[in-house]
């Protein structure tokens, strides 16, 4: 009795701890995995210059979309813009670039200091049209494909490897 | 008894539920602020929280319920921005384990003094 | 140079404290029932040098010793004085400092204050203790040392975070670190009991004190806590179930069931192992929320800056203490005897003891629940206040009607009647001014506050009692007194809430009912070590045309650069008015906040009579002994 009292606290304890040391090692912020792989919304966008929208539903006219949500006010977003313009050069994908709470004017000498990427460039100007594609923060880019699927995102400033890992998706 | 009934209908009677005064208080106190740590949206000074309480603001006039907005934002953000989990699958335990270990602690606490009790004079 | 000193202090309390463990174990198998002096003396050496070591600390932050790393990292030469001293356990290594000080105190006082004859018994006590003492320096001075140098010697420091330069957060830590660490005398004391088979009568006149005097400062150190995130966060709450939080909470449940069911212990056999688990499981969950707090698998507010390796550490000493805690318990666990009875006062005990494990249970399932789910399935979830309300608000209603009828032994107590009477009296009342005054109110919330009553009117029957009985319990009076006003007073500051956001531009007025908010101007000012944008706003109560004035304020810190929002909060007996504001970037519009919250003055009230009854018991006992 004793004994079999014994054998079931400590397994119990033992997965306790098992638990704790395998959360160690583990990243506790929040992650995007949850919405990989659902579609977007049909939303209606300002264009950046021209008045007018741009419907997502318009995205599945293209093979590959990546999403940009960037600001010139936001540092990493200098960072990323390299990659961008990287991007841009591959023949399967366009970018839609999306300016987030800035200032027009700021915005626009950001894009001829940096370049334009965009094969697309629109603008949610109080931030709320980007909730409806789960914005948390300022870089995020989407990987959507034709059927208006979310394939990959990323939240930050994308780098090298992420630049390898979209080429892949889109070759497909 | 009588007394007992009374009281109770008052109490029944006294409670009222006035909707729309606080629902959005009390939407944005169950999402939590997904930029800051652990606070909710409503505590939160952050420009995310901002955003967020004003799309909260929009979804209201529109008139969707409160259920729709929960199901909106969790869909674009994941369960993780609601503080109060749903019941599904993976939250069975997290929802009804307490109960679990409540009742399973009475039957315990009955097994244990069954028979033990005697009245103090 | 100080930085020398402070290290070589902290390695002579782990010498001497491993010196002691030594002779401890030595002087276990020498016959005769004196602890030897050398056991007193090294036991002084180990204080003085402990307490050295802390002092040096404080000494390096005072003089802004720059050579120190934590003080470069923490301090600032321009910080007042206060807050250079409170800055010393501002942190990480400091903090676990002063957690070690006082737990060598502890062990100190314990040695020189505890009359148990059995000389066997204490002195395991003390060896348990210094091997916590040991480990915590160990880890001290491996991973977390506060004294370790920076080269070259940096002439200005990076500052403290400015959220944790306040009066109540300077005296917050010290009061719970003596909560959580008394916890380790009877962890300790536990242990030893079982080893020397201790009878059940001296285990509890020698767990007594200690319990409630931890007991005391942890209702006090989350008291505190609390009034801290009230006025500093800016919400306007006091309680957010944030996993830290949570986990000052979960020792404080366990130690409120100890406290009950060691009155049970003084009389009788039957909770001898019960009260041994309980004792174990409180300095376990100490150190548990410890781990939950410094490793960083936990989301939080609060949280100190994490490191995987430190969490390593406490995980590796938790699964020791854990598994050696197992194994005494079941090798020299007495068998029970069965043939004990109880009496109804105890039955009563044992059913609080219920309750208190059940609300643990939640807490705990509730904290650690999204942690498991994200370590075995990937999936990310979050818990919050919503599920700790639906779950614990229901429960308070039979404990608060156990907390009535427990300590008369009787389900219904005699003065029923008159009691009945009253409640009848007040329900009506209440009737009344729910109905016509308070705009939402739920079943629930009426049911809790009807009980409150019931509890606070029960206590105030049993004082005059027991005052002609001369035979008065004033602890239990007290703390259930305070307990039944403070759920009476939250259930009411819940319902009678006002709570109101919204954007607004300078010069404009909002109108909230019996309100009027007049944002007046907007001023900026330059402080010592921060800019500040403070808003000028006007309250007119329309019904009792009184005009307060509130003055929040948006801060931005040089040293850290950080920006925090000061709450403005005009504070009254009944009611407290609550203003925060925060600028929405790139406009001059303002999120403004407004708030009422009555009773917020009664709620810590209610808190501190509480732990009055802590302060009371301790000294029972003392004239007692």
């Amino acid at each position: 009795m004793k004994k079999s009292y014994l054998i079931l606290t400590s397994i119990f304890f033992i997965f306790i701890f098992t638990i704790f040391y395998l959360s160690l090692g583990k990243n506790k912020t929040y992650n995007t995995e949850d919405i990989v792989g659902n579609k977007i919304d049909e939303i209606d966008l300002e264009l950046f210059n021209d008045s007018g929208l741009f419907n997502t539903k318009e995205i599945t006219n293209y093979n590959y979309i990546a999403l940009n949500f960037w600001a010139s006010w936001c540092a990493p977003c200098r960072k990323e813009h390299n990659v961008l313009m990287q991007l841009s050069k591959i023949k399967n994908l366009k970018i839609i670039g999306v300016n987030f709470k800035d200032n027009h004017n700021n915005a626009n000498s950001f894009l001829e200091e940096m370049g334009n990427p965009f094969y697309i460039s629109t603008k949610d100007t109080d931030g709320k049209k980007s909730i409806n594609f789960g914005v948390y923060g300022i870089p995020e880019t989407m990987i959507i494909s034709k059927d208006m699927v979310i394939l990959k995102k990323y939240i930050g400033p994308l780098d090298l490897k992420d630049f390898k890992e979209i080429e892949r998706i889109v070759k497909k | 008894m009588k007394k007992v009934i009374f009281i109770f209908l008052l109490i029944f009677l006294s409670t009222k539920i006035n909707a729309k005064e606080n629902l959005k208080n009390n939407i944005l106190k169950n999402l939590r602020c997904l930029v800051c740590q652990g606070q909710t949206i409503s505590d939160s000074n952050s420009d995310f929280a901002q955003i967020i309480k004003s799309v909260v603001d929009d979804k209201l006039q529109e008139g969707l319920k409160e259920k729709e907005i929960y199901h909106f934002l969790s869909e674009k953000y994941g369960s993780w921005i609601l503080l109060n989990p749903p019941i599904k699958t993976n939250s069975y335990l997290l929802w009804f384990l307490p109960y679990i270990l409540f009742i399973l602690g009475g039957l315990f606490i009955y097994l244990m003094v069954k028979k033990r009790v005697i009245e103090k004079k | 140079m100080l930085s020398n000193i402070g290290i070589i202090f902290s390695s002579s309390a782990l010498l001497s404290s491993l010196i002691l463990i030594y002779f401890s174990i030595v002087e276990l198998k020498i016959s005769g029932d004196k602890i030897s002096q050398k056991i007193y003396k090294f036991s002084l050496f180990k204080l003085i040098f402990s307490l050295s070591s802390f002092l040096t600390l404080i000494a390096g932050y005072v003089y802004s010793d720059f050579s120190i790393n934590n003080v470069y990292e923490n301090s600032h030469t321009s910080k007042p004085l206060f807050y250079k001293i409170s800055g010393t356990w501002g942190n990480h290594e400091g903090s676990l400092l002063l957690w070690i000080n006082i737990l060598v105190l502890f062990s100190f006082l314990f040695l020189v204050l505890d009359k148990n004859k059995n000389k066997n018994f204490k002195l395991l006590t003390l060896i348990f203790q210094n091997l916590l003492i040991s480990i915590f320096f160990i880890f001290l001075l491996s991973n977390s040392n506060p004294f370790a140098p920076v080269f070259p010697v940096p002439s200005e420091g990076n500052g403290l975070n400015p959220i944790l330069q306040d009066p109540a957060l300077a005296i917050h830590p010290p009061l719970l670190y003596i909560g959580f660490v008394g916890s380790s005398i009877y962890f300790s004391v536990a242990l030893a009991s079982l080893i020397c088979k201790i009878d059940s009568r001296s285990l509890a006149t020698t767990l007594k004190p200690w319990v409630s005097v931890s007991w005391f400062f942890q209702t006090l150190g989350i008291l505190v806590g609390s009034i801290w995130a009230y006025y500093e966060l800016g919400w306007g709450g006091f309680w957010f179930w944030d996993p830290v939080e949570n986990s000052s909470l979960m020792p404080w449940l366990l130690m409120t069931a100890l406290l009950h069911s060691v009155l049970v212990l003084e009389r009788k056999m039957g909770l001898y192992s019960w009260v041994i688990v309980l004792s174990i499981m409180t300095f376990t969950m100490s150190v548990v929320g410890t781990f939950l707090v410094r490793s960083g698998i936990l989301n939080s507010v609060h949280t100190f800056a994490s490191d995987p390796n430190r969490g390593l550490f406490i995980l590796s000493f938790l699964l020791v203490m854990v598994f050696s805690s197992i194994f005494i318990f079941f090798r020299y666990a007495p068998s029970e005897n069965k043939n004990y009875k109880i009496f109804s006062k105890e039955f009563f005990i044992l059913l609080n003891n219920w309750f208190m494990i059940f609300f643990l249970a939640v807490v705990l399932i509730g904290t650690l629940y999204p942690v498991f789910l994200d370590t075995l399935t990937g999936a990310q979830i979050s818990v919050g206040p919503p599920y700790y309300n639906f779950i614990l608000a229901p429960f308070l209603i039979p404990l608060l009607f156990l907390m009535t009828s427990g300590p008369k032994h009787r389900w219904i107590s005699s003065d029923f009647k008159k009691i009945f009477d009253i409640i009848l009296f007040l329900s009506i009342i209440s009737f009344v001014i729910i109905f016509f005054f308070i705009k939402e109110s739920n079943l629930l919330t009426n049911l809790i506050l009807l009980f409150s009553i019931y509890l606070i009117i029960q206590t105030i029957f049993d004082f005059y009692g027991n005052l002609k009985n001369k035979n008065i319990n004033l602890s239990r009076i007290i703390s259930h007194f305070g307990f039944g006003l403070l759920i009476f007073f939250i259930s009411i500051n819940s319902i009678l809430s006002l709570e109101s956001n919204f954007n607004a531009k300078i010069g404009e007025k909002k109108n909230l009912g019996n309100y009027v908010i007049n944002f007046k101007k907007l001023e900026t000012a330059q402080i010592d070590n921060y800019k500040s944008v403070i808003g000028h706003f006007e309250i007119l109560n329309k019904k009792k045309s009184t005009i307060e004035n509130l003055k929040p304020e948006i801060r931005l810190y040089n040293k850290p650069e950080t920006i925090t929002y000061e709450a403005s909060i005009n504070s009254n007996l009944f009611s407290d008015t609550y203003l925060t504001m925060s600028n929405i970037s790139d406009t001059n519009i303002f999120n403004i906040k407004f708030q009422k919250k009555p009773f917020m003055n009664f709620i810590w009230l209610s808190v501190i009579l509480i732990s009055l009854g802590g302060v009371l018991k301790f000294f029972k006992i003392k004239r007692q002994i």
